[in-house]
């Protein structure tokens, strides 16, 4: 019981080895189907399966845990996006951030990122299985008329540099929109409108023939 | 297959390739480069339409936008069919199939134009208005009928096969029109290296230019145009869109686009490699500036019988000769009030036809057209115009007399010319449309006899649409307003060279609107002012002697610049004509509102791909596929798809709703069932004054919550009515998980921040949804423990280490887990949180366990029905946003001693919701315990009273309970807690009165121990 | 359809991303209690509707879900100034030129011309 009240606020819930997990999009492949990508396809689309820890508090107080722990800056500035070897953090709101981890890795993150800062007035939220990654790849001029039927914010290479990223209008709900390099799109969905966002964009990347490629640690893993 | 009025030579058409079409069921031909306008013209076919309301044969008025006559219905099969399209800007092409949308039975034999010509006279503006409003019953009747024959193109019965998209664009600098000015502005901005969109509303840029004989550094001007456009199809961030028409101007520079993208090749869009291409496409369009490059379109002169088919404008006689080598008549008269008209006349002489004579109201012409002209031998009568054409369906005869404009009266003897194309032109009117979408109103300008845009912050003009004429002029000014146009959007750009033009010196033009007739307006043949609406100067003039004197009155009465046509041709006139009959300038009586659309957009382009299965989203849990496979009925709660029921076939029959409720509810009150409760909104809590705040936000008390406990908390609005409930748990003291209602989720954490960053940011506390990380799952019912013990670990599950309202953390199914002990149902209850990851894993191992309980999935049906036994709530429901806790009976949720007034406190003690009488919540059982109310059924307490009825309350929720055995219902009835007992009575809509008494909400185990065991 | 500055993101964005909460600046009494049933009932109920300069609840509901204010014409539709929750307006109905003596936070054609040459460069 005593255990229980003082684990309370670091509670690992991520399961152990041998359960099988089911991405968002696990059952969406199965009943909306994977186009495979083909020589016309000018756009590929995969699910990336990551650990997601939202951060709150003062951008002062976070930053020096952040680096000890991460090896990571805290995006200072507005829409910033930090993209790191194995995890990335971005700037959600002038108190709030994404860090995407590897899968497995929000509780020891967000463990030692508590015994790093004490007492400070700060909040870790795993969302892990809250939400997903959607990467898009492909061919610059389609990748861009895609996520202009979808998109409202200007995604123009000017307007929307690597190393940004923003909470946005996707058709009828928000995704996450990020450029982590100058190869991929990434798309962080919630998990529950996870099915619309991937119906939608198979019928509007329908013109640039979209193909899906099932990732190797998306879907089922034993 | 002949053309007769084709020319051999000219114009932008390809005669290699023949292009066959169909109109009104007749075969034609034309060429690649036609619109169907200039095919028909091209193939001598006079009528193409019956007017709206005195069904009188139309003809081709014009060569773009402003057509008002040539509006067709596009489409071979039924699926394709689309409505009010103008054959002057559909492009023709191959198997083209059209039909007019007026004329019943058909345009050469018209029913209604019968009754138009012998009632023309009796049917004055407001006609229908008049005649078919009484008895207001049968006014379907009449309009089915009116509708019939006036047409107004009619939408598709079968699925459209087409699909549509819409596109969010960007840019610093957006050209509307490519014209002239608008290429210079276009040209100009792009070398800034600002994004530039260049959108033209026909098939080809060039726009007045594709019709001229405009020299530009001594070089046709379309080879200057073909240079310009080269340079920008060579630029990355210039977008070309032709055939694009820009439909809406919205606040802050944001624009609607509408592009055709495959209209011109056939009635579907073709596929691309098997695959589907969107058919037209909306462009949203954010710009930081706008050019206004729309141009203008010239004004028809008002005259008797100006509106028998052959009547044209000036202008548009020249681009069908020019641009597509078309001379739409063999004998043409003029009339105009300007140099412009001549434009017409000689290029209808360069085609080899006959120009009968040119009626010049000015008393002594002289510009350099008319010099050429009278050079050419054209027969010119100055001071004059054409007071009345003459013919059936088609320009017979012209008869033409000397004028007095200030006077408004004829003056010399007419004289009548044998013709059979009469053009007009009043001038031109600068197309302002999209200037005035956002409510700016025009200026009118006595020099150019027109009124020029007021411009809208972020939106210059250029050329004609600001009223610039000189072709030079134009070019200079499209130039100016591209660089300042992106120099504002901070780009700056080198000086651009433009062609040299050789200018024109115009003689002055004078304002003529409504050409005076012998006879007085009202009894004169009928002079047309607005030629889709059918709207005459005579109507203007009898709506002002009715007494409409504003023209925003006027334009209602008469319908004039209605619909699809937006007064593109008759606004300016209507307004003239207005202005004499009510003896004012017309500054003084000023324009009416242009609304969006400027010309009609398919509502495929609107709805792009909003349709089918992406209407609206889906939400699914991490079980849906489950749910999905046991065959699920599915409930729509927001945008979460939520199983219903679970229907069981029995004996080969699928259970209906009533049996599968039945049988889950029994499993529930009896056994065990589980339900997905994942779609419950769950808001992570985090800070030293997370407590406080729940106590500021919540009804009632949260101070001494402790660790591993969980509350229910009422929350309302400061007006004191119930928004929302949800269960509580305190996870540490900084440290608690809530959770809302499914649909109230995401207005919940709106609410909490909107509390907390207003008014409270000092309390130290955050949110963070996560709904979406942990599944739910409900095991309910008296064998629930048993059940539980099989798959959990870590966890004390006996009654007195894990009770009811407390949580506990340990593993389900192998998974960590939360188990909270809370009930919805009344039964012994655990809900278990795990990462949705693994959701089905451990949903599938309870089942695998469960099975020798008879776990039995439950729906939303049956949660509904358990928990109404219990006289729980569903916000949303039971409440409506006027509701107090009070009203409620939920005093016990509410914290009337906190220290700090909480949102809702103060409300309760006003006057109203003090009331005794207010409605509150009650229990209703039905005397027949067969019936189920209806929800929403009113109560009175008097059942013979005379009607209406004194309303006193109406039913929230209603069920059958298969463990009453009797129908039951929660309610909302004035003055209701003090009425137990009482006898209420529901009149039904079949006449039946159902009876039933008020009881306690709370129909089943009211001390809570089937729960608390 | 609006456009909108977000003074937290300190972009300009669509509409679309935004939600309106109605009238700034209502205060809640601080002592709800002590208010007559008059005066809880203006603080309620009551909002002004000019013809004018008018001060707007807004929140950047798909963004950073911060609220913030927003000085608008409810003629015209423009969009004079954003600004953050506790900062005051410049543009107000007594100055509705924005005239100030220092150094104020302006929202014009300057600053998107400033915008745009930043994103250039």
């Amino acid at each position: 019981m005593s255990e229980a009240i003082e684990r309370a606020r670091t509670f690992d819930a991520f399961p152990d080895e041998g359960i099988p997990l089911e991405s968002p999009l696990a059952w969406s492949f199965e009943h909306v189907g994977c186009p495979a990508p083909g020589t016309h396809s000018r756009v590929m689309m995969r699910e990336r399966q990551h650990d997601h820890l939202i951060l709150r508090g003062g951008a002062i107080v976070l930053d020096e845990a952040v680096r000890a722990v991460l090896g990571l800056s805290l995006p200072a500035r507005p829409l910033e996006l930090s993209q790191g070897e194995r995890a990335s953090l971005q700037w959600l709101s002038p108190d709030e951030w994404l860090a995407v981890l590897p899968q497995g890795d929000a509780f020891r993150v967000e463990t030692a990122l508590r015994s790093a800062l004490g007492d400070a007035s700060v909040a870790f939220s795993d969302v892990s299985a809250g939400q997903t990654v959607i990467e898009l790849t492909g061919d610059d001029q389609a990748l861009r008329e895609l996520l202009m039927k979808s998109v409202v914010y200007d995604v123009h290479p000017r307007h929307f540099a690597v190393g940004k990223g923003v909470t946005t209008v996707l058709a009828k709900t928000s995704v996450i929109l990020r450029r982590p390099d100058e190869r991929r799109w990434e798309l962080v969905v919630r998990r529950s409108f996870a099915d619309y966002v991937y119906r939608w964009l198979l019928d509007a990347g329908e013109e640039f023939a979209i193909g899906v490629e099932r990732d190797v640690t998306a879907g089922e893993t034993t | 297959m002949s053309q007769p009025n084709r020319l051999d030579t000219g114009g932008l058409i390809d005669r290699s390739r023949p292009l066959r079409f169909t109109f009104n069921g007749k075969e034609y031909s034309g060429f690649h480069g036609d619109t169907l306008a200039s095919a028909l013209l091209a193939n001598g076919v006079d009528v193409v339409n019956r007017s709206f309301k005195y069904s009188r044969p139309r003809g081709i008025v014009a060569a773009g936008a402003e057509e008002p006559n040539a509006v067709v219905q596009l489409g071979h099969t039924e699926a394709e069919q689309v409505p009010n399209v103008r054959a002057t800007q559909q492009a023709l092409f191959e198997g083209l199939t059209a039909r007019s949308t007026n004329g019943w039975p058909n345009v050469q034999r018209d029913l209604m134009g019968t009754i138009g010509k012998l009632g023309g006279k009796l049917m004055p503006p407001g006609f229908y208005y008049k005649t078919f409003m009484a008895p207001a019953s049968l006014w379907m009747t009449y309009e089915r009928y009116i509708r019939k024959s006036a047409g107004l193109g009619r939408s598709p019965l079968e699925r459209d096969p087409d699909i549509y998209d819409r596109i969010n664009r960007h840019c610093e600098v957006l050209v509307i029109g490519a014209g002239p000015a608008g290429l210079a502005a276009a040209l100009a901005a792009s070398r800034s290296g600002a994004r530039v969109i260049l959108c033209d509303e026909q098939e080809r840029f060039g726009g007045s230019l594709l019709d001229g004989q405009a020299l530009l550094d001594d070089r046709p001007a379309l080879q200057w145009v073909e240079q310009v456009l080269e340079e920008l199809a060579a630029n990355p961030e210039v977008t070309l869109l032709p055939r694009t028409t820009a439909n809406g101007y919205h606040d802050h520079n944001f624009v609607t686009l509408h592009e055709r993208r495959s209209e011109h090749l056939a009635h579907c869009a073709p596929r691309v490699e098997g695959r589907r291409q969107s058919r037209s496409r909306l462009h949203r369009v954010r710009a930081a500036r706008v050019v206004l490059a729309t141009g203008a379109h010239e004004r028809p002169l008002v005259y008797a019988g100006n509106d028998v088919p052959g009547n044209l404008l000036c202008s548009a006689v020249s681009t069908y000769i020019r641009r597509y080598g078309v001379v739409p008549g063999k004998r043409l008269v003029v009339s105009t009030s300007n140099d412009d008209g001549y434009r017409a006349a000689l290029d209808w002489l360069d085609a080899g036809r006959e120009v009968v004579a040119v009626a010049d109201a000015r008393p002594a012409p002289d510009g350099e057209l008319v010099e050429i002209a009278r050079a050419r031998g054209i027969r010119i009568l100055p001071g004059s115009a054409v007071v009345e054409a003459r013919g059936e369906q088609r320009v017979a005869s012209a008869r033409v007399a000397t004028i007095d404009i200030d006077a408004f009266r004829v003056t010399g003897a007419s004289e009548t010319l044998d013709c059979d194309t009469l053009a007009s032109s009043g001038g031109f009117s600068p197309v302002i449309h999209l200037a005035s979408h956002t409510g700016t109103r025009p200026s009118w300008r006595d020099d150019l006899i027109a009124f020029v845009p007021n411009l809208p912050r972020g939106m210059l003009a250029a050329g004609a649409a600001g009223g610039t004429f000189g072709l030079a002029e134009v070019l200079a000014e499209g130039r100016d307003a591209g660089l300042e146009a992106a120099s504002q959007a901070g780009f700056e750009s080198a000086e651009l060279i433009l062609p040299a033009v050789a200018s024109r010196r115009d003689g002055a033009a004078v304002a003529l609107f409504q050409v005076p007739h012998e006879k007085p307006t009202l009894r004169a043949p009928k002079q047309f002012v607005d030629l889709q609406n059918d709207v005459t100067a005579a109507g203007i003039e009898l709506a002002t002697r009715e007494g409409f004197e504003s023209i925003e009155h006027v334009k209602r009465y008469t319908a004039m610049g209605f619909g699809t046509d937006q007064g593109k041709l008759g606004n300016i006139n209507g307004m003239a004509i207005a202005a004499r009959c009510l003896g004012r300038s017309i500054p003084e009586v000023g324009t009416t509102v242009f609304r969006p659309n400027y010309t009609p957009v398919t509502f495929g382009a609107i709805v792009g791909r909003y349709c089918g299965a992406l209407f609206d989203p889906e939400r699914y849990s991490a079980l849906h596929q489950w749910h999905v496979e046991q065959g699920a009925e599915f409930e729509d709660v927001g945008q979460w798809k939520r199983p219903w029921y679970f229907p069981r076939t029995v004996n080969g029959k699928r259970e209906t709703l009533h049996e599968a409720v039945m049988r889950e509810c029994r499993a529930v009150r009896e056994g065990v069932g589980i339900l997905d409760a994942s779609t419950l909104g769950k808001i992570d809590i985090q800070g030293p004054d997370a407590r406080e705040f729940l106590g500021r936000i919540y009804t009632n008390k949260w101070a001494k919550l402790g660790v591993g406990k969980v509350r229910y908390g009422l929350m309302c609005k400061d007006d004191g009515m119930v928004m929302d409930d949800g269960t509580t748990s305190c996870l540490a003291e900084d440290h608690f998980l809530m959770t809302t209602t499914t649909g109230g989720a995401a207005g919940v954490l709106e609410w909490l921040e909107l509390w907390h960053q207003t008014e409270w940011p000092e309390l130290d506390v955050s949110f963070t949804s996560v709904t979406d990380h942990w599944a739910t799952m409900t095991v309910t019912g008296p064998m629930a423990r048993e059940l539980m013990r099989e798959l959990t670990e870590g966890i004390d599950l006996d009654r007195e280490a894990f009770r009811f309202m407390d949580w506990r953390e340990g593993k389900v199914a192998g998974v960590p887990a939360r188990v909270f002990r809370i009930s919805f149902t009344g039964e012994l209850a655990y809900e278990i949180n795990v990462q949705a990851h693994a959701a089905m894993h451990v949903w599938k191992a309870l089942f695998a366990h469960g099975e020798k309980y008879d776990l039995t999935p439950y729906g939303t049906e049956t949660m509904h029905v358990l928990r109404a036994e219990k006289g729980f709530i569903i916000a949303g429901q039971d409440t409506d946003g006027s509701v107090t806790p009070e009203d409620l009976g939920m005093q016990w949720a509410v914290g009337y001693d906190k220290p700090f007034s909480w949102v809702g406190q103060r409300a309760l003690t006003r006057s109203d919701t003090a009331r005794q009488d207010r409605k509150q919540l009650v229990g209703l059982k039905p005397r027949d315990p067969s019936v189920v109310l209806e929800e929403g059924a009113q109560i009175v307490l008097d059942p013979d009273h005379p009607i209406p009825m004194p309303m006193v309350g109406h039913v929230t929720s209603s069920y059958y309970s298969p463990t009453l055995e009797t129908g039951f219902a929660l309610a909302v009835v004035k003055g209701g807690h003090q009425r137990m007992g009482e006898t209420v009575y529901l009149p039904c809509v079949d006449g039946k009165v159902h009876e039933a008494e008020i009881v306690s909400t709370i129909f089943l185990d009211p001390k809570g121990e089937r729960q608390n065991v | 359809m609006f456009h909108i500055h977000c003074p937290y993101c300190d972009e300009w964005r669509e509409e679309e991303e935004f939600h309106p909460r109605g009238q700034a600046h209502i205060a809640r009494p601080e002592d709800p209690a002590g208010c007559s049933d008059e005066q809880w009932g203006d603080y309620l109920f009551f909002r002004d509707n000019p013809r004018g300069i008018h001060h707007e609840l807004w929140v950047h509901a798909v963004g950073c879900r911060k609220f913030f204010n927003v000085t608008r014409h409810t003629q015209s539709y423009e969009i004079l100034e954003t600004y953050r929750i506790g900062e005051r307006p410049r543009f107000t109905r007594d100055n509705p030129d924005g005239v100030v003596a220092s150094a104020p936070e302006s929202l014009d054609d300057s600053d998107i011309a400033t915008a745009a040459q930043e994103v250039r460069a």
